[in-house]
């Protein structure tokens, strides 16, 4: 059933793409309207959709930082550690 | 003392002592049944809050059973991942590695109980010698060396604990497991600290979670990825509480494993590294110290070693079926194993703080705790690295094994399944609590330590804060994913110093010092040995004609004279005889007199 409903999504993968888009708009439409009562900083309150900002550029420093530091002589070939 | 207290470890330990004799169908009940029990025995506890079984050893009094808040919270979890982690090990044939899980459970659980270092000391010993078979049941290649490098570290952090409450013993005669003084702080201090955080991980003192977890048999990883790190956060919580370091090790460790994690190409590896990263969580929540955040380190803990455990079980699930571990020969899996995906994707979800999953009512008080001490940096990184575990466990882990490409070889891909029913009953059993804890919060807050903190997730801004994180890093995901594909590689870490600080000490071994050894053998030989037969010579020489002559000489002069005396001083005659001793005595006599 869960294999089904997989494939029955891959076959759409377009319009699934589109209601991922849609549901990202949705989150950052209702961020504009929430009470920003229980914000903690001057910035949360006063950057529009601070914290899918804050996500978005936290999620690329993470991936281009591991890849930097990965190409950087830490990713090494599988056997290193066998003599 | 009271009767009605009896030592959950206690019950595992005799469970475990029991079970080689049992045979089947009576063993696979009594695998069940023994953690069950043992469950029912901390539950029953929790009511009972005190101190028990305090026993008089030497000049010492050792506590076995403290019973409050923070061991009823862990004593709890603990017995339940251990019987969830029995049923996903019911099908293991080998009974040893049933008696192997269960003493480690009850070391684990007697550190909780313990309300002293030598007891303490003793149930962290067990610990880690018990999991080391864990590890050693796994016959995969490099297993035994991951074993030995697994067992030598602990040993290493047991020591440096033995040493730090040792010299506390000497410096105040006092060997009570309790809170200590972060205004008093004594080289003992830091040697205890070190020690418990060897075994929580935290770096530089992590390499051997990653290394020891992916090398386990599937069975086993599923135990050892609850106990180990989160017994170690329970004494860190007890004794080193608002320690402020614990806070930048604890962001440092965050950040260090979600990096690591998204580098991994070995599945148990990545969570591994996941592991590190909410640790990290904990520690900084144990540093801040607050009523709040020490809650959440406790909460944390708790959730975590249910959705970790039902990751782990899902990995070890792809790894019973297919024998592979590796995302580049993995991938694809969604048709064969539909149920595996599912509780992954609960368990990926749960970790990455969903809202309804248990991680979104734990993880954010530790951060909630640190935005209201202002310690704004260490709570925005540890937000950062909210991103960060989204982008692993929730998105990079499921995406690389069951929807990629296919990397499978067509063996594999056959193989590939999922896994008996004990191990999918395990898994909904976890995934049913991660939901739990994650819907009804007074479930798993009504347990936390501190009584009395109000602490609400489900507010308005805080679902539109963590909805936010997560559609934009799924949106980075969706653009940036073949960033962070598989590489058919390994990642140094610091274990690179006494994995190859270990080679060099072979090679030291075998080239330098096996030539200085051979030469001086030849040197000795030559020298030594020759001059050593000329001396013994000589000795021998000296020896016959000197000093025997010597002594011969003398024995055989005594002798003549004693000879010589006897013929004529003792005739048989006795008025000879009479007629010498008065004589000898007037001698003497007039000797006396007169000089």
């Amino acid at each position: 059933m869960i294999a089904q409903l997989i494939d029955f999504l891959r076959n759409r993968l377009q319009t699934v793409t589109y209601f991922f888009f849609g549901g990202v708009a949705a989150i950052v439409i209702w961020s504009l309207t929430v009470d920003l009562h229980h914000a903690h900083t001057w910035a949360e309150q006063h950057i529009p959709v601070f914290w899918g900002l804050f996500g978005l550029i936290s999620a690329m420093v993470i991936i281009f930082f591991s890849r930097w530091f990965g190409r950087g002589g830490i990713k090494t070939r599988e056997d290193y550690y066998d003599n | 003392m009271t009767t009605s207290f009896f030592h959950p470890a206690l019950v595992m330990i005799i469970g475990a002592c029991v079970l080689p004799f049992l045979r089947d169908p009576f063993k696979k009940l009594f695998i069940v049944v023994v953690p069950v029990l043992t469950f029912i025995d901390v539950l029953y506890l929790n009511t009972q809050h005190g101190v028990y079984c305090v026993l008089p050893f030497m000049d010492w009094e050792l506590t076995f059973g403290r019973v409050d808040n923070y061991s009823a919270v862990f004593g709890f979890i603990m017995a339940l991942m251990a019987i969830i982690g029995s049923i996903y090990g019911l099908h293991v044939k080998n009974v040893w590695h049933h008696v192997a899980a269960w003493f480690y459970v009850a070391g684990s659980l007697g550190v909780i109980y313990c309300g002293d270092y030598l007891v303490l000391f003793l149930f962290w010993e067990m610990m880690a010698f018990a999991s080391t078979f864990l590890i050693w049941f796994n016959t995969d290649k490099g297993a035994l060396a991951a074993g030995f490098r697994y067992i030598l570290v602990h040993t290493f952090g047991g020591v440096i604990l033995l040493l730090g409450f040792v010299l506390r013993y000497q410096a105040t005669g006092d060997l009570s497991f309790v809170h200590m003084d972060e205004q008093a702080t004594q080289l003992y201090t830091w040697l205890i600290m070190a020690g418990l955080m060897l075994n929580a991980a935290v770096p530089p003192l992590h390499s051997w979670l990653p290394d020891a977890y992916s090398k386990a048999t599937a069975a086993g990883a599923v135990f050892m990825c609850a106990f180990t790190t989160k017994t170690a956060v329970y004494t860190l919580v007890r004794a080193f509480a608002g320690f402020d370091i614990l806070i930048i090790l604890g962001v440092v460790m965050a950040i260090y494993g979600i990096v690591y994690a998204v580098m991994e190409n070995d599945i148990r590896r990545l969570l591994g590294w996941e592991i590190v990263s909410q640790v990290g969580y904990m520690i900084a929540g144990v540093g801040i110290g607050t009523a709040l955040a020490i809650n959440g380190a406790c909460a944390h803990a708790f959730a975590h070693i249910l959705y970790k455990g039902l990751l782990f079980m899902g990995a070890g699930a792809v790894i019973h079926a297919t024998g592979q571990s590796k995302f580049t020969n993995l991938g694809g899996l969604y048709r064969k194993m539909p149920n595996t995906l599912l509780f992954m994707i609960i368990g990926g979800i749960s970790v990455s703080a969903f809202p309804f999953f248990s991680g979104f009512v734990t993880k954010s008080m530790i951060i909630t705790a640190g935005f209201n001490e202002h310690l704004y940096t260490a709570a925005f990184l540890l937000t950062v690295v909210s991103a960060g575990t989204f982008l692993v466990a929730g998105l990079r882990l499921p995406y690389l094994l069951f929807f990629s490409d296919n990397r499978c070889s067509e063996d594999t891909y056959a193989r590939a399944q999922d896994p008996p029913w004990n191990m999918q009953a395990a898994m909904l059993i976890a995934a049913l609590f991660c939901l739990v804890i994650g819907s009804y919060l007074p479930f798993l807050y009504t347990m936390l330590p501190n009584a009395g903190v109000a602490f609400h997730p489900y507010n308005q801004y805080h679902l539109s804060e963590t909805l936010q994180i997560l559609g934009f890093t799924a949106l980075a995901f969706y653009f940036f994913h073949k960033k962070i594909g598989p590489e058919a590689c390994i990642n140094l870490d610091l274990d690179w110093f006494y994995r190859r600080g270990g080679q060099l000490f072979l090679w030291l071994a075998k080239y330098p010092i096996q030539w200085a050894d051979t030469a001086w053998g030849a040197a000795y030989r030559v020298v030594g040995l020759n001059s050593l037969m000329t001396t013994a010579r000589f000795s021998s020489w000296f020896d016959w004609h000197g000093i025997d002559g010597v002594v011969d000489g003398i024995a055989y002069s005594v002798r003549a004279l004693g000879r010589r005396v006897a013929m004529v001083l003792q005739r048989g005659q006795i008025q000879m005889t009479i007629y010498y001793t008065v004589t000898f005595a007037a001698v003497i006599l007039i000797a006396f007199v007169w000089l």
